[in-house]
């Protein structure tokens, strides 16, 4: 799961590459918020006599099989499909830097604890943590989510444990201890500020697989439902019109998936390189 | 040797036996009735029917024994059955395994010799145009989903050009070749970045040492040089890699194989948890796992075997 970032480093140390990435985020990100703004229509407006129309004036990037504009439906979908993951990585954050963190300070079995339990997460590849929890508890957006969450936190629990390690032998956080200071105060108030850096560097590393994950849940109908406009679902949607020669309405979802995750690669491992992320 | 080995199984074994835990342990964590989840959660369930799964999954029993029990069952090969397909789960598994199989291994050929050609190809032309053209393809090919790579290359090779079949998996050995090539390369796009990224690496490194200087000095060809004092070197990790994503493959036929409506075991896991068919889910996890930790411990116990220096570095550890 975690290979990717290792194959990025050459691309993202041309700088040029980096703010044409960055001006692409910029654009998906403003395209986001300012949704209802830009688009040309409502992104759930159905308009049977205009389906499956080609890119023209009145739809710049066409419409689908039920005459729904594209370009509107991208915009809208950029909102879930760019902040799920951010939700996605934050829950990731909570439970990996919380585990990560006690693991480190206290060593001996509890860290032997916190290794096996990520090392079972490991034994499921790919998906299929997340498939097994949405077989039990149902699809949709908020378990997708939380299940993405969860199946990401032993990556982030291991990078924070490595780094830990290295920080608490420091001699300030003897310091605290010799003045008396509990083990809770010292990780939480001390030691968590000086690794945030880092780990918010490994975290953005992580935005396209995240993304990535996701957009496939929902395309295999485990994530977002319809009538959302999330890009993974537009893609599914769009899918039964290849075969009428309307390439369109799966492809633009599609390009855009994989447009906003080389951004997001490029610039985050130059990010993660300013940010002292250890690889 | 043998203890390291025998370690690596018992730890295979280990994490075999909390895997199936947790698939089996899932239906508790569901809320409701575990019979009820079991035969499908549907509202039209008769008494009959779900005492026959009480029964079938020992429901009245204690946890631990109806988990032995279902173990016992699995390693029977008796999966239970699916009532979404009214057949033994065996059955419907040893039906699609053959597609899936044919599909991993497809897609391992591609990436092995386009993902270590590009990567020798890199590394023996280390900072030229090709190079980098290299690097910054199989970069972007790496951060394209493969659902996404798979219905892109349906439109263009399938539906426009006509080349090759977009659903179903073919007759005969040219027929499958012929409707898995789409799926196997949307699958091996995904896997090129990492496998010439880590080839080219070793190559670079296997070709730095003291005695490849030797060799060239001695005025062997160069074709043989890096055949025999580069490559054989670099082969270890390269081999070690390659394994390791043929086996998480086993988890990226879910996604492809939904695109191109083929009939294997990860379109069987899609439709299983979409009709709420648990009994088929659970089979085909249990399956895709074993199958991973499988391969990955294999490839572990290999290692020695391809690089006599991890013999030796253990022996003396």
């Amino acid at each position: 799961m975690t290979a990717l970032p290792a194959v990025l480093p050459a691309v993202s140390r041309r700088p040029a590459g980096v703010v044409a990435a960055a001006v692409v985020l910029a654009a998906m990100a403003v395209a986001a918020i300012a949704a209802p703004l830009l688009a040309p229509y409502e992104p759930d407006a159905i308009d049977l006599s205009a389906s499956l129309a080609g890119t023209s004036g009145t739809h710049l990037l066409g419409t689908d099989a039920s005459g729904q504009d594209l370009l509107s439906r991208l915009l809208y979908g950029a909102r879930t499909s760019l902040v799920a993951p951010v939700v996605l990585l934050a829950v990731a954050a909570m439970i990996g830097v919380s585990l990560g963190l006690l693991a480190a300070w206290h060593g001996g079995w509890v860290d032997t604890v916190v290794s096996r339990l990520t090392d079972v997460m490991y034994a499921f590849p790919g998906l299929l943590f997340v498939v097994l929890i949405i077989a039990v508890f149902g699809g949709g957006m908020t378990t997708s989510v939380l299940a993405l969450g969860l199946a990401f936190a032993p990556t982030v629990a291991k990078y924070t444990r490595s780094v830990a390690r290295a920080e608490i032998v420091k001699s300030y956080v003897d310091a605290y201890r010799v003045q008396g200071m509990g083990g809770f105060r010292i990780c939480c108030g001390y030691v968590a500020p000086n690794l945030a850096r880092s780990v918010v560097g490994y975290l953005v590393v992580l935005f396209g697989e995240a993304l990535m994950s996701l957009a496939t849940l929902s395309y295999l109908g485990f994530g977002a439902q319809p009538p959302s406009s999330d890009w993974g679902l537009m893609v599914q949607q769009g899918q039964a019109s290849i075969v009428l020669g309307a390439l369109l309405p799966a492809l633009v979802p599609g390009v855009a998936i994989a447009v906003v995750v080389v951004s997001f690669n490029v610039v985050g491992v130059w990010a993660a390189d300013r940010l002292g992320t250890r690889r | 040797m043998f203890p390291a080995a025998g370690r690596q199984v018992a730890g295979l074994l280990a994490t075999l036996v909390v895997a199936s835990f947790v698939i089996f342990g899932a239906v508790y964590a569901a809320p409701g009735d575990p019979a009820v989840f079991l035969a499908g959660g549907r509202d039209d369930l008769t008494p009959e029917r779900l005492a026959v799964v009480r029964e079938q999954y020992h429901l009245d029993e204690p946890f631990l024994a109806q988990y032995l029990h279902w173990l016992g069952n699995c390693l029977r090969l008796d999966l239970g059955r699916s009532f979404q397909y009214n057949d033994e789960v065996v059955d419907l598994l040893a039906a699609r395994v053959p597609t899936t199989l044919a599909l991993v291994a497809y897609a391992t050929v591609l990436f092995v010799l386009f993902g270590v050609g590009a990567g020798v190809l890199g590394a023996l032309r280390r900072g030229t145009w090709a190079d980098s053209v290299l690097i910054g393809g199989t970069t972007l090919s790496a951060s394209v989903p493969s659902f996404v790579a798979g219905i892109g290359l349906a439109a263009i090779f399938g539906v426009q050009l006509g080349w090759f079949p977009v659903t179903g998996s073919g007759e005969g050995f040219a027929g499958t070749l012929h409707h898995l090539t789409l799926p196997a390369v949307s699958m091996a796009l995904g896997a090129l970045a990492v496998i010439s990224r880590v080839t080219r690496q070793t190559v670079v490194e296997a070709a730095g040492a003291d005695h490849v200087l030797v060799a060239r000095a001695s005025g062997f060809p160069e074709r043989q040089v890096v055949a025999r004092h580069v490559l054989r070197n670099a082969l270890a990790p390269i081999i070690t890699m390659c394994g390791l994503v043929t086996a998480g493959m086993l988890a990226g036929t879910v996604a492809v194989e939904t695109v191109f409506g083929l009939s294997g075991v990860g379109s069987l896991l899609v439709g299983a948890i979409n009709g709420h068919d648990f009994p088929v889910a659970q089979a085909v996890l249990l399956l895709m796992v074993t199958g991973y930790i499988v391969i990955t411990t294999a490839v572990d116990l290999a290692h020695p075997l391809l690089d006599a220096r991890v013999k030796t570095a253990r022996r003396v550890a």
